[in-house]
């Protein structure tokens, strides 16, 4: 897995709530289109017009923003669906961060499979980042607004003085930062699992005897 | 002994390591698996060279690519029929218990695993799909996971998972005569939000529940992670018990009474401390319906669509405006009496025989709205053939219905069936996102008899008075 440390890039504000998983991939493409090819049809319906030309009120076709490395999002980010394809998608779109008030739970776990860190902030605090991203890149019409996301220390920095602490999963945390495959840290503890299914065979034998 | 919830229990009971502060390798005693990314995880893993670890513990059925029209042998086109074949090859190869296309075993996975009596209380369950939540209704800690952690089960038969904050979600008191567990849990999200159960584990309960037959608990469970739990539970009873008996995969003879003594002290201890209760009275209850493009943006039938001024904060009141635009509604038009083209009776929430049932009485001798195409799309072989055995079909056969295969079908759209752009819908299934029934289609979640009442009237009617 590709590792977290430090990322400095542009940001964009994303200001939905409950962006769901469907919306940022489509169920067809998930089955047809391949794990790298992702991120082409990542918010095809609000990115693309039906020519397959950009749109130009999908933020991310925005000049300042279709270099972001790092959404701002709202509330209940990546709710609905289970499919990992969704990390894949913005992933595959170049976003390595999302940060936001609340994420759909599935999706916060998909993201530190596939390297993306997601970041709980309170909700004034990202009202806080997007509305300076937005002020801004209004301001400063050719140039870029780039944040800098530092999981070894845990905060983000912003160009306007902003410094936000924030929390992460400490093994969580860890598996980013060294690139750590879970399967493999888990076959380290296989003895404990070997223990668990005996005594599970032991204690509740109708857990194991499956015929029908 | 400190007082422990139903959640702790079952929890504590599958902890093989402890990792972190609050952070467990769980064994995983069921794992569920579907067409849509079940055999490329199981081959995944085989390309590293690991093994699937209890193939025996591991149950797949092709559900979401499969087409639904009568007689169908498989997908609709090429590529989901090398979705399924990949299914097929990967699960002979590893020795994994496969209800394909054909049994009668084979069904939408959330309704089979009840069913077959492989959702246990006490167990976990998970399955790559976020509606796993359903199984909670046996007792389990059931809920969804992404592809990665699908092939993390295959490969070790456990998942290092973060332990959720409890929530109790009390409903007081008997809903009124046509109010039903589709009503109950849209209330609930209605009241608590799509992001109201996020971080937690829900044990529904109160004596709408204790009363609340199994497959009412199973539709109720299902949308636990609609309101952002992914896990909803419910204690198993005597409902639980009576109901799982002699299923095929069920624990017989002796390993039954084991079970059942086990399964008795799986309730919350009487003073048990939840992080967060939530209580709602159902006596006041009617039916619900949603209005918007997600599952929050609910009202009962005889209420009017908020005004914008009435949202909470200005990122919600945009998600409204989107959300109306996207339907074609305006804000504080009556939801009653809205023209629709399509209804689906079907999917993991409302596709099992007790759901049909209700549905074919409010039918019953009646004719669908002539502009309105309607489909009734059973949630297993299994559900179809009781049905049939009771002359479902025929019923909605004769009112203008097609009755078709089990499988997810309109619900997700992700074997091509489809609602059409601008298309109205009123759908008994569990999401009205932008999109999810084919792009631009309009989707009023429901329960099954205000989809049936819907599809006669041709709009949006309260079933109870049509």
């Amino acid at each position: 897995m590709k590792k977290f440390e430090v990322l400095t890039g542009v940001a964009a504000p994303f200001v939905h709530a409950n962006v769901d998983t469907d919306r940022i991939i489509r169920i067809e493409r998930c089955a047809r289109v391949s794990r790298q090819d992702m991120g082409l049809w990542a918010f095809e319906s609000e990115r693309f017009e039906e020519d397959g030309s950009d749109k130009p009120e999908f933020i991310l076709n925005h000049i300042l923003f279709k270099q972001s490395s790092i959404l701002v999002a709202s509330e209940n980010f990546g709710c609905g669906s289970s499919r990992e394809m969704a990390v894949w998608a913005i992933a595959g779109m170049g976003i390595r961060c999302v940060i936001a008030p609340s994420f759909g739970e599935i999706f916060f776990g998909n993201c530190f499979q596939n390297g993306v860190l997601p970041i709980r902030l309170p909700h004034e605090k990202i009202a806080e980042i997007q509305n300076q991203l937005l002020i801004g890149s209004k301001e400063n019409e050719r140039s870029q607004v780039s944040i800098e996301v530092d999981l070894i220390h845990q905060h983000i920095k912003t160009p306007w003085n902003g410094s936000y602490p924030f929390e992460v999963d400490p093994l969580r945390r860890m598996s980013l930062l060294e690139g750590l495959d879970p399967i493999e840290l888990t076959l380290k503890s296989l003895s404990l699992i070997e223990n668990h299914e005996l005594k599970s065979k032991i204690e509740k034998p109708w857990i194991w005897n499956l015929k029908c | 002994m400190a007082q422990r919830t139903l959640f702790d229990k079952v929890w504590s009971q599958h902890v093989v390591q402890n990792l972190a502060p609050n952070v467990d390798l769980l064994f995983i005693d069921r794992h569920l698996m579907h067409d849509l990314g079940g055999g490329d995880a199981i081959f995944q893993i085989r390309q590293r060279g690991l093994k699937v670890r209890q193939p025996g513990l591991t149950f797949a059925t092709p559900d979401h690519v499969v087409e639904t029209a009568p007689g169908r042998t498989g997908g609709m086109a090429p590529w989901a029929n090398e979705t399924l074949s990949l299914l097929r090859k990967q699960t002979l190869e590893t020795g994994i218990r496969l209800f394909d296309v054909g049994q009668i075993s084979q069904g939408i996975i959330h309704v089979i695993g009840p069913e077959q009596g492989i959702s246990l209380p006490g167990t976990t369950i998970v399955c790559g799909d976020s509606h796993t939540c359903t199984h909670g209704a046996m007792g389990a800690i059931a809920f969804g996971i992404g592809a990665t952690e699908v092939q993390h089960v295959l490969a070790t038969q456990t998942l290092q998972q973060t332990k959720p904050k409890t929530m109790r979600v009390e409903f007081l008191g008997q809903p009124p005569p046509g109010i039903n567990a589709k009503d109950m849990i849209l209330t609930l999200i209605g009241l608590i939000g799509a992001a109201g159960g996020t971080g937690y584990a829900i044990e529904y309960c109160g004596k709408a529940i204790d009363t609340l037959d199994m497959e009412g608990r199973l539709t109720l469970c299902n949308l636990s992670i609609e309101c952002g739990a992914k896990v909803g539970m419910i204690a198993p009873d005597q409902t639980t018990l009576n109901w799982l008996k002699d299923k095929p995969f069920a624990p017989k003879g002796d390993h039954w009474h084991a079970a059942a003594l086990n399964w008795a002290s799986l309730v919350s201890d009487v003073d048990a401390v939840f992080d967060k209760t939530v209580i709602i009275d159902c006596t006041t209850m009617s039916p619900q319906i949603t209005w918007g493009t997600s599952p929050e943006h609910v009202i009962s039938v005889a209420q009017n669509i908020p005004l914008l001024d009435e949202a909470h904060d200005l990122v919600q009141r945009q998600a409204w405006s989107d959300a109306l635009h996207y339907m074609g509604l305006a804000p504080g038009q009556a939801i009653h009496g809205t023209p629709i083209q399509r209804v689906f009776i079907g999917s993991c929430t409302n596709s099992r025989l007790t759901d049909l049932q209700r549905a074919a009485s409010v039918i019953q001798g009646r004719k669908v709205a002539s502009h309105v195409k309607a489909w009734v799309v059973p949630g297993s072989m299994l559900v179809k053939q009781q049905a049939e055995a009771e002359g479902l079909d025929q019923i909605f056969k004769v009112a203008g219905f097609e009755w078709r295969e089990p499988g997810c079908s309109l619900c997700v759209g992700a074997n091509g069936e489809l609602v059409n752009p601008g298309e109205r819908c009123v759908s008994t299934s569990n999401r009205n996102f932008t999109g999810r029934q084919g792009p631009g289609a309009r989707t009023h979640l429901a329960s099954p008899e205000m989809a049936a009442a819907a599809a006669l009237a041709g709009s949006i009617v309260d079933h109870r008075n049509f």
